[in-house]
């Protein structure tokens, strides 16, 4: 029992948990914002374009202001609500520009009627080039990166902002879920749940989602069909961008290169894999979450044995590392295979809406 | 004569040429704005480099370098040209690869993972079977449809789980890419393939040459010097064109274009609509192995082995490939040539300016987005259309005019 306790309090399982949130909470914002677009009736398969412009406009955000030197003397004096509202603002100006961008496809799918595959794909291809192209010519390079500093040193909590001294013994609960890590881990699961709600509690979000299964109906009761799979795409972008951002802010280090791994399409699989719900789709992220921190870090992971040992039971295994690195995407196959039967997608996704056909 | 050209413009092929290039021209003002714009914003670049970018953006390929006073200079450049056709090869491959699957009613967007299945299984054949005691030609050819077999049962996987167990294409086709990248990854890792010999070239694989296996030249490299063509351009053609008649002259074609158009009506007349299915993917598969193999066969091209956090671009460009022409597979030869000609374009705006080559994939995407609502643009087209032939439609004689006209534009278009 006692080594069970300490296996659960251990350095290990800090790290885990840590890792896994980090993979998994971009993943779940950005799989509610295929969730909104497809459930007021329009595929989203920009997704990752959204996101990649998301981060772009992020990591701009950050640079320019550092090269203006606003937030220089909040730094210098460590002042973390000045520094926590800084990375907020530009969580907000990435959803909005991620918003804007969004609306490419928007136009196309509802007011052009284009096929919504193929103006998603071409969002997927205009982000990266687009963002590239600039990236080349304000950096000269492929990399866009903060102007001073790394996003750790800027925006991380850490147990000195609390008083603590830098070898001061803090709790379990407080070293995994409060010590270096992002505060935007937890907007983000926060926006997940008032974004949940409103899907699910209020006026709008039943309307929304009449437009995705019915929309003649809606229509017939007075609905503007088209306003609301604007709202429904609009919202997605934000929240894409959003998560665009924080991806690159805790993943890659607060730079931009044009690419977030293709994390926009595993949103997408997260979000049929958790069939369109928002809590299954935050379960899906988390177990997609936990296979890729354990793809990344598999050999640092230890248990404790009666001894107080670390054994370190997935390295010693001796598989080879790829293994684990494709296992998260097999894995999504695998259990899709299983679940596809009782997969249920919004009835009216990527039909255009069109008022005289019945 | 009038009327006959007439009849050829009111053809819906002529139109969806029109279409596709009103969206070609409309994607290279885009681009050609947003160098005004950068140039506009940026003094440095100055209304000068606007003119020059603006220039490569259409005519890239004819490019031949600056002169002594620093003017961009312009004729036949036979390295371009060659470099085109080459990098034309794995684009019309991949491309016609999402056309086949989407005759089929179904998007490729597995063509990335299809690409590297195709590459590994070629590498590994054609670096494993010594080639002193087997005729280099013959593990060419074994190299090659190793890897179009390779990249068809790749295809399958996504077929399979689409026709039987009704998972979206799209969904299974973006896991077997990224399982099909962490895998090739996983077997060079193993593998003696890895180049060790040149130690600049570290993470690359052997080139094909180290075993003397490569395309034939075909005299190729003898119209353009110094590029890096061959016959793959050729072997590329050739299966566009059997795609071309599987589809249009065969019950095969037939039969999966109808699973295309409604699986349901397709089943109610007895089509196996799932074996269709499942084999459309294999052929889409195949081609894109087709287009990996051929990349690497080449002799002079070296394959990174250590892929698992990206995905080959090329087997991505084969959607605006197919969407562009309309998933015609003959077209496709041609938007291939057209995509790998903004390619050179790009590689000669950021050899000869400050800008670089990233705006020719910004002209790429903007054509992609106008070809989504193409059928709104041939509609417009075709407005025109409705406007002059409303009149015989009125014609009293009622002698059937509209078969009339049809066989008409037949001979017109074999005339």
């Amino acid at each position: 029992m006692e080594t069970l306790f300490e296996n659960l309090t251990s350095g290990s399982m800090v790290f885990l948990i840590r890792q896994t949130l980090i993979y998994a909470v971009p993943l779940m914002i950005v799989a509610l914002a295929g969730v909104y677009a497809e459930r007021s009736g329009v595929i989203n398969l920009a997704l990752e374009g959204i996101m990649i412009f998301g981060a772009f406009i992020g990591v701009l955000f950050v640079r320019l202001v550092q090269q203006w030197g606003w937030f220089d003397a909040v730094k210098a004096a460590d002042n973390w609500v000045g520094l926590q509202g800084f990375m907020l603002m530009t969580m907000a100006v990435a959803a909005i520009l991620g918003a804007l961008f969004s609306l490419l496809l928007a136009f196309a799918a509802i007011n052009l009627r284009a096929d919504q595959t193929v103006g998603g794909t071409a969002l997927n291809l205009l982000a990266p080039a687009l963002v590239l192209f600039l990236i080349r010519l304000i950096a000269n390079q492929n990399t866009l990166q903060m102007a001073t500093g790394d996003s750790a040193s800027w925006f991380m909590l850490k147990k000195s902002m609390f008083g603590y001294g830098r070898t001061d013994e803090v709790g379990f609960l407080f070293d995994t879920f409060v010590n270096k890590v992002y505060l935007a881990t937890y907007v983000c699961i926060l926006v997940f749940i008032i974004m949940s709600v409103i899907l699910y509690c209020t006026r709008f979000g039943l309307r929304l989602r009449s437009c995705g299964e019915n929309p003649q109906a809606a229509d017939s009761l007075g609905i503007n069909v088209f306003k609301m799979r604007y709202a429904g795409v609009t919202i997605s972008g934000a929240l894409a961008g959003m998560g665009g951002f924080v991806y690159a802010l805790t993943t890659t280090n607060c730079t931009s290169n044009g690419d977030v791994a293709g994390f926009g399409f595993l949103a997408l699989a997260v979000m049929i894999f958790g069939n369109w719900k928002p809590l299954s789709v935050a379960g899906a992220a988390l177990l997609f979450g936990l296979f890729k921190c354990i793809a990344a870090s598999y050999g640092s992971l230890y248990v404790l044995n009666g001894a107080g040992e670390q054994i370190y039971f997935l390295k010693d295994l001796g598989i080879n590392t790829n293994f684990y690195r494709l296992l998260p995407y097999l894995i999504t196959l695998i259990v899709l295979a299983f679940t596809s039967k009782s997969s249920r997608a919004p009835k009216a996704e990527g039909i255009p809406y069109d008022k005289g056909s019945r | 004569m009038k009327n006959r050209l007439l009849k050829l413009w009111h053809q819906d092929g002529t139109r969806s040429v029109m279409a596709s290039v009103l969206s070609i021209l409309a994607g290279l003002v885009a681009g050609s704005l947003i160098i005004l714009i950068v140039g506009i914003c940026n003094p440095t670049l100055g209304l000068k480099s606007v003119w020059d970018g603006v220039r490569l953006i259409f005519g890239g390929l004819f490019a031949t370098g600056r002169n002594a006073a620093g003017a961009l200079t312009f004729g036949f450049n036979p390295a371009s040209v060659g470099n085109m056709l080459f990098r034309a090869t794995p684009l019309i491959l991949t491309g016609l690869s999402v056309a086949v699957a989407f005759k089929t009613g179904l998007f490729n967007i597995g063509a990335p993972g299809q690409y590297l299945a195709g590459t590994a299984a070629t590498l590994f054949i054609a670096l494993s079977i010594p080639s002193s005691v087997v005729p280099p030609q013959i593990i060419w050819f074994l190299a090659f449809f190793g890897g179009m077999l390779a990249g068809a049962l790749w295809g399958a996987i996504p077929g399979m789980l689409k026709s039987l167990l009704n998972i979206n294409e799209v969904l299974a086709c973006i896991m077997t890419n990224w399982i099909a990248a962490n895998l090739v990854t996983w077997v060079f890792d193993i593998s003696n393939l890895k180049n060790v010999v040149e130690n600049t070239k570290s993470g690359y694989i052997y080139k094909t040459t180290f075993n003397n296996v490569a395309t034939s030249k075909l005299g190729l490299d003898l119209i353009f010097h110094d590029s890096q063509v061959n016959g793959g351009i050729v072997v590329a053609a050739i299966l566009a064109i059997i795609v071309y008649i599987i589809l249009t002259r065969t019950t095969f074609g037939y039969q999966l274009k109808a699973c295309g158009s409604n699986r349901f009506a397709a089943r109610y007349a007895g089509i196996k609509d799932k074996r269709n299915i499942v084999l459309s993917m294999a052929i889409a598969g195949s081609l894109a192995g087709a287009a990996g193999s051929l990349y690497y066969l080449s002799g002079n091209t070296e394959f990174f082995w250590s892929t698992y956090q990206s995905l080959p671009a090329t087997g991505f460009n084969g959607i605006p490939v197919a969407l562009l022409a309309a998933n015609h597979p003959i077209g496709v030869i041609f938007t291939g040539m057209f995509m790998s000609m903004l390619d050179i374009s790009g590689l000669q705006m950021t050899n000869l300016t400050a800008y670089n080559e990233y705006i020719t994939d910004v002209i790429i995407a903007v054509i992609v987005y106008l070809s989504a609502f193409s059928l709104l643009i041939k509609t417009l087209l075709g407005h025109r259309r409705a406007h002059k032939t409303d009149a015989p439609l009125k014609n009293p004689d009622p002698d059937g005019t509209q078969a009339d006209s049809k066989a008409d534009g037949k001979e017109a278009l074999k005339a």
